[in-house]
C-alpha cells in the first residue's frame, strides 16, 4: 500500500501548524537575548509599540502570568536573568509577520552581562554525576573490577572521542499558532511529536487544567525529536493570543531554530576496553562527559549502549554533566545511544586492529547470553546474524586488514564495520475503533512526523480486522483523540499499534466499537532486556590531495522484529543511516565561545548530507518472530539507523588512511593535517 | 526586513540615474535578498536590473561577451562557453544548487559578499558590516576564512566559484556609472581587506556591471576543482582553476592559476605562475611553485589545514593537465 496521506502531501494540501486559515490571526516575533549570561535591566518598548499594526510586547516588564513550576524553558519573561544567548527576552506582535519582525528589531534591551562558560571540558570542575539519564537510566553502574580486568588483558586500548554539538534540522520549522476561544479552552496548531504530551505540557505552564486546551499536529515535517518536547514558541503563542485577544501564530526561522529547539549535546568519551588474547572482553569502561544548561538538567544516556553490547565480566559506565551557559540540550535522533555507539564502535574497533583480529570476529566473540548489565534475557537478539548476513553481503571476505593500502590514483579506499542498537520499548496508549458509513473509522492521539505512522496503523488495524486497508480511516494527531504518547524513541507504533490492535478486537467483539488502554497490558510485561540491534558496512574513499571523504557504500542489517510495512521502513533505515553519513562528515554546529549561541546557524552552512553525498545505500533486515514485544511483533526503527553509522565510516576512513580521526565530524582539515 | 522601494530600471543609464544613496541593484536576488533578511544589507531602494538587455552571451571576433544579467544556468550551459572556457561551465557548476544557478546572475555573482558567520549575523560584531566594530573570526571561527591578503581587520573570504574561473582567464569586467563606462581587469575587481574591509570591491557607488569580456581562450588545458567537506551545495574550502600549456619540448609556454576559498578575492597565484613558465612540467617543479606561493600564507589555528590543501591541489592539478 502507499502512504495514505501521500496525496494530499504532494499536491500541497496537507495543513502544517502555521498554515490554518485562521480569522484575524496575528504575528508574535521573537526578541532573543545578545548575552549569554547576566540580567536583562530594562526592555524599552516605547518604539516598538509606537510602529505600525502592532498590538503589544511582552516581556519582563510585565510578566505574563505562568505556573510557578514551569518548566524554566518555557517560563517566558518571568526572570531578568538571562541563561543563554538566544533565549527570548520579549516578543512583539502585529498585524503582519513583517510589521511584528520590525517591531521585535525596534525593542531595546539593556543588559547588565556576567562573564560566561560555554565550553565543555573533561576537567570542568562543574562536572557532576546526575540522578539518572534521559528517560529513567542510572548515570553509573559498575560490575567486576575494570581495574584487575585491564591488568590482566592481553589488549587495551584507551581511548577519547568528541562529538560536537548537533542540530536537528527538521524540513518544517517549528511554528505554533494559537487560539483562545471566548470560554477560555485553548486550541494550539503545534509542530509537535505528540499532541497528548504537547497538551498537557502546555496546560501546566499557563495553570490550566488540561481538559480546556486542545493540540492538534495534523502533519508534521520532520522533528528528530526537536519537536519531541514542548517547546518556546508554542507558550509564545498562547501568551501572546491571551494577552492580546487575537489568534497568534509563531513561525520561528531557522537561525531560531538553533536557539530554542534543543540540540544534540556535545560529548567527550573515554574508553578502555581490554581483551585476553582470544579477544574476549575482560573489562569494559565507558565514561561520557556532556553539557546541560543552568535551567533544565539534561542528561543525555551516552553510555547505556554499553551496558547492552558486549560480554565482559567487568563493566562500568558513567556519566559526568556539566550546566553550562547555553540552551538546555534535548533529544535527537536517538539520543545517547547514537553518540554512545559512536564511540563504543570505534574503540572496539581500535581493539580489533590491536588484538590483531577482524572487527566482525570480534564483536561475534564477545556476542553476550543476556544483558550484560542486567543479566535479564534478550526478547530477541540477533546481532550476529545481522553481521554475518551483513558480510556475506558486503564481500567483506575480500577486505585486506592492513590500513592504509588500497590506493586508486589520488583515492584510498577502506572498509568499516559497526553494531548498531537501540531498545524496543512501549508505553501505555488508548485507542478507540469503530464503525463508519460502514468503513472503520480508529482514532488515536498518534503523530505522524513523516515516517508514515497513519499508514502504518491503517495497516496494523486492517490486519486486525481483516479488511482491506482502503476500509480502514485512521485519525490523529489531535489531542482531543484517545491520549497516545510521542512519536519519538523509536516507541511510537509499538505502543500506539498495540493500542489500536486491542480497540479492533474489542470491535470485533461487540460489533460497534472498541477501546482499549495499555496500560495494565504494559505493567504486566515480563521483565526482558528488549532491543533492535544491527549491524552497518560502510566503503569510503579518501582523497590523498585534498582529504575529502565520500562514502562509496553503505549497508545497513538490521533485526527489529516484523516490519510491518516494507517501503516505509526502508526509508526509515536509509533515512537514519543518511543522517549518521551526516553526523560522520559534516554536521558540526559550531559554539561562540567568545559572544555564547551558536554560529553558522543556516542550512547553507549547517551541512547535512546532499543527494551527491549518499552513493549507493541499502537496507534490509531479518526477519524476527518476537511475540513478547507487543500484539505486532515489531520493534521501532526511527533510530536505530542512524545508531552506528558514524563509526562505521569512521572505521573505514582509519582502515582507509591508516589514520583514527576521534572527534567528529570527520572533515578534510582533520584527515590532511595530519599528513604533513 | 526593513521596509523599502522597488524601481525597475529601462536601461543600464536608467539604472544609474535612478540609483542613488541608499539604493541598492537587484539581479537574481540569491544573495542580496538572504541579506536583506538577515539584516544585514538594509537598502531604502531597490533599482531591479534583472530585465535589462543584459542577458545575451555573444562572440565578437575572438572574444566572449557576457551580459551582466544572464543566468549562471544559462552561462554554464552555453555551447560556446561549454567549447571554448570549459572550465568556466565547470566552475559555475560547482557552486551552489541547481535552483540557485537558474536565478542567479553574473554581475551579482561577482558581487555576493562573505558567507563568514560573523558578517551574517547582526548582532555579533564584524568590521565588514559595521567598521570598527571588530572582527570576531580571527579568534572564533575562521576555519573557513582566508589564509592570504588578510588584514587584522578582517579574514573574509570571496565564496564565488565563477570568479576564480574568471581571474585565471584574465576577464574584463564592463562598468558603466555615474563616472562614465570603465573597463576593470579581473581580478582586480576584488579588493584586499586592509583596514577598510566594507569594500570588497574597487566599484564606486552607482556602479553597474554590465558585461564581462573573455578574452580569446589561453592556449593549453584547463580544469576547475572544488574542495569541500560535501559534495555539492558548499562553499569552497579551497578550489583552484588552473590553465597548462606545455609545449613540444615538455617546456611551459604558459600557467594561469587562481584560488578561491582563500582570500578577500579571487587569489591570482602569480609567483607560482612565475615560478612555473619557463621550466619543465614536472612534479618536483610544480611542487616548488606551490610552495613558493603558500610561504606567503599567514594562517590561522583552524585555517592552516588550507595551506598544505592548496599546495596538494595546485601540484595535483596541473599533474593532471600535463600531457
Amino acid at each position: 500500500m502507499t502512504r495514505v496521506e501521500g496525496r494530499v502531501k504532494v499536491t500541497g494540501l496537507a495543513t502544517y501548524a502555521a498554515e490554518y486559515p485562521v480569522e484575524g490571526v496575528t504575528y508574535a516575533y521573537p526578541v532573543q537575548s545578545h548575552i549569554a549570561k547576566g540580567r536583562v535591566t530594562r526592555v524599552d518598548t516605547s518604539r516598538a509599540l509606537d510602529m505600525p499594526g502592532v498590538l503589544g510586547v511582552l516581556s519582563i516588564e510585565d510578566p505574563p502570568e505562568l505556573a510557578e513550576d514551569a518548566d524554566a524553558e518555557l517560563a517566558l519573561f518571568q526572570s531578568r536573568d538571562v541563561a543563554y544567548r538566544g533565549q527570548l527576552i520579549a516578543a512583539a506582535v502585529a498585524d503582519t509577520y513583517e510589521n511584528a519582525r520590525a517591531a521585535a528589531d525596534a525593542v531595546r534591551v539593556s543588559y547588565e552581562p556576567a562573564d560566561h562558560d560555554v565550553s565543555l571540558r573533561a576537567d570542568h570542575p562543574g562536572l557532576y554525576r546526575p540522578e539518572v539519564v534521559n528517560p529513567n537510566y542510572p548515570a553509573d553502574t559498575e560490575q567486576g573490577d575494570v581495574e584487575a580486568g585491564l591488568a590482566e588483558a592481553a589488549t587495551t586500548v584507551d581511548v577519547t572521542y568528541t562529538t560536537p554539538v548537533l542540530h536537528n534540522n527538521p524540513m518544517e520549522p517549528h511554528a505554533a499558532l494559537a487560539v483562545w476561544a471566548g470560554d477560555g479552552r485553548l486550541l494550539v496548531y503545534d509542530s509537535a511529536q505528540g499532541a497528548s504530551l504537547d497538551r498537557d505540557t502546555i496546560a501546566k505552564t499557563l495553570s490550566l487544567p488540561p481538559n480546556r486546551v486542545r493540540v492538534v499536529s495534523r502533519h508534521v515535517g520532520g522533528g528528530f525529536g526537536s519537536k519531541g518536547t514542548t517547546r518556546p514558541h508554542a507558550v509564545l503563542a498562547a501568551l501572546a493570543a491571551r494577552a492580546v485577544g487575537r489568534p497568534v501564530k509563531v513561525a520561528l526561522t531557522r537561525q531560531q531554530m538553533f536557539d530554542v529547539t534543543g540540540y544534540r549535546t556535545p560529548t567527550i568519551q573515554r574508553l578502555r576496553l581490554g581483551a585476553d588474547a582470544d579477544g574476549r572482553l575482560t573489562a569494559l569502561e565507558h565514561v561520557a562527559y556532556e553539557q546541560s544548561s543552568t535551567l533544565v538538567e539534561f542528561a543525555e544516556q551516552t553510555a547505556t549502549p554499553a551496558r547492552v553490547m558486549y560480554a565482559a565480566p567487568a563493566l562500568r559506565t558513567a556519566h559526568r554533566l556539566v550546566r553550562l551557559d547555553v540552551a538546555t540540550p534535548s533529544w535527537m535522533r536517538a539520543p545517547g545511544e547514537c553518540p554512545g555507539m559512536y564511540a563504543l564502535e570505534s574503540a572496539m574497533d581500535e581493539l580489533a586492529y590491536a588484538a590483531g583480529l577482524d572487527p566482525v570476529e570480534l564483536r561475534i566473540r564477545n556476542e553476550p547470553q543476556t544483558e550484560p548489565e542486567s543479566g535479564l534475557p534478550f526478547s530477541s537478539r540477533n546481532l550476529v546474524a545481522c553481521l554475518r548476513e551483513g558480510a556475506r553481503r558486503f564481500g567483506w571476505d575480500r577486505r585486506d586488514p592492513a590500513p592504509g593500502v588500497r590506493r586508486e590514483g589520488e583515492w584510498l579506499v577502506g572498509t568499516g564495520v559497526a553494531a548498531s542498537t537501540y531498545p524496543a520499548r512501549r508505553v501505555p496508549s488508548k485507542a478507540v475503533a469503530c464503525v463508519r458509513n460502514g468503513d472503520f473509522l480508529v482514532q488515536v492521539a498518534a503523530t505522524d512526523i513523516g515516517t508514515g505512522a497513519r499508514t502504518a496503523l491503517t495497516r496494523i488495524a486492517a490486519d486486525t480486522l481483516g479488511v482491506a486497508p482502503d476500509r480502514v480511516h485512521v485519525e490523529l494527531g489531535d489531542s482531543d483523540l484517545p491520549d497516545a504518547p510521542v512519536a519519538g524513541g523509536s516507541m511510537g507504533l509499538a505502543s500506539w499499534g498495540s493500542a489500536v490492535v486491542g480497540a479492533c478486537e474489542e470491535l470485533m467483539k461487540n460489533g460497534t466499537e472498541g477501546r482499549a488502554d495499555t496500560t495494565g497490558e504494559i505493567a504486566t510485561d515480563t521483565r526482558l532486556a528488549r532491543h533492535a540491534f544491527g549491524a552497518q558496512f560502510a566503503e569510503v574513499r579518501v582523497s590523498a590531495v585534498t582529504g575529502e571523504v565520500r562514502v562509496s557504500r553503505l549497508l545497513g542489517v538490521f533485526a527489529a522484529g516484523h516490519i510491518v510495512d516494507a517501503t516505509l521502513a526502508r526509508s526509515q533505515f536509509i533515512g537514519g543511516m543518511t543522517m549518521g553519513l551526516g553526523m560522520a562528515l559534516m554536521e558540526e554546529t559550531h559554539t561562540d565561545e567568545e559572544f555564547g549561541g551558536f554560529l553558522r546557524r543556516d542550512l547553507a552552512q549547517y551541512h547535512v548530507p546532499a543527494c551527491a553525498d549518499v552513493q549507493h545505500i541499502e537496507a534490509m533486515w531479518l526477519e524476527e518472530q518476537d511475540e513478547r514485544l507487543n500484539p505486532m511483533g515489531s520493534k521501532g526503527i526511527g533510530e536505530i539507523g542512524i545508531v552506528g553509522t558514524a563509526a562505521a565510516i569512521g572505521n573505514a576512513v582509519h582502515h582507509a588512511t591508516g589514520h583514527r580521526v576521534r572527534d567528529l565530524p570527520i572533515t578534510p582539515a582533520k584527515i590532511l593535517m595530519p599528513r604533513f | 526586513m526593513k521596509t523599502f522601494d522597488y524601481d525597475r530600471a529601462a536601461s543600464p543609464s536608467d539604472a544609474v540615474r535612478r540609483c542613488g544613496p541608499g539604493a541598492m541593484y537587484l539581479g537574481g536576488g540569491t544573495n542580496l535578498v538572504d541579506l536583506m533578511r538577515l539584516g544585514v544589507a538594509e537598502p531604502d531602494r531597490l533599482v531591479d536590473v534583472s530585465r535589462l538587455p543584459l542577458g545575451t552571451i555573444e562572440q565578437v571576433r575572438d572574444r566572449l561577451r557576457i551580459g551582466a544579467a544572464v543566468r549562471n544556468s544559462d552561462l554554464a550551459a552555453d555551447p560556446l562557453v561549454r567549447a571554448r572556457y570549459p572550465m568556466l561551465a565547470r566552475s559555475v557548476l560547482s557552486g551552489a544548487s541547481g535552483q540557485v544557478r537558474n536565478m542567479a546572475t553574473v554581475a551579482g555573482n561577482l558581487l555576493q559578499r562573505t558567507r563568514c558567520a560573523y558578517f551574517q549575523d547582526v548582532s555579533r560584531p564584524c568590521n565588514k558590516r559595521r567598521p570598527g566594530s571588530g572582527c570576531p573570526a580571527i579568534e572564533g571561527d575562521h576555519a573557513n576564512l582566508a589564509v592570504l591578503g588578510h588584514s587584522d581587520a578582517c579574514v573574509a573570504t570571496h565564496p564565488s566559484d565563477m570568479a576564480v574561473a574568471l581571474a585565471a582567464l584574465d576577464a574584463e569586467v564592463h562598468v558603466t556609472g555615474p563616472g562614465g563606462d570603465r573597463i576593470i581587469p579581473m581580478p582586480g575587481l576584488h579588493r584586499l581587506p586592509g583596514d577598510e574591509p566594507e569594500r570588497d570591491t574597487v566599484l564606486e557607488p552607482g556602479d553597474l556591471i554590465t558585461a564581462v569580456e573573455l578574452p580569446a581562450p589561453p592556449p593549453g588545458a584547463s580544469a576547475y576543482r572544488k574542495v569541500r567537506e560535501r559534495a555539492s551545495f558548499a562553499f569552497a574550502l579551497v578550489s583552484i582553476a588552473a590553465v597548462l600549456d606545455v609545449g613540444p619540448d615538455r617546456a611551459v609556454a604558459g600557467c594561469r592559476i587562481a584560488l578561491g576559498g582563500v582570500a578577500h578575492a579571487p587569489w591570482r597565484a602569480e609567483r607560482a605562475e612565475q615560478a612555473i613558465i619557463g621550466g619543465p612540467a614536472t612534479g618536483e617543479a610544480f611542487l616548488a611553485a606551490a610552495e613558493a606561493e603558500m610561504e606567503q600564507a599567514r594562517p590561522l589555528p583552524r585555517n592552516a589545514f588550507k595551506v598544505p590543501l592548496a599546495r596538494n591541489l595546485i601540484v595535483s592539478t596541473l599533474q593532471e593537465l600535463a600531457p
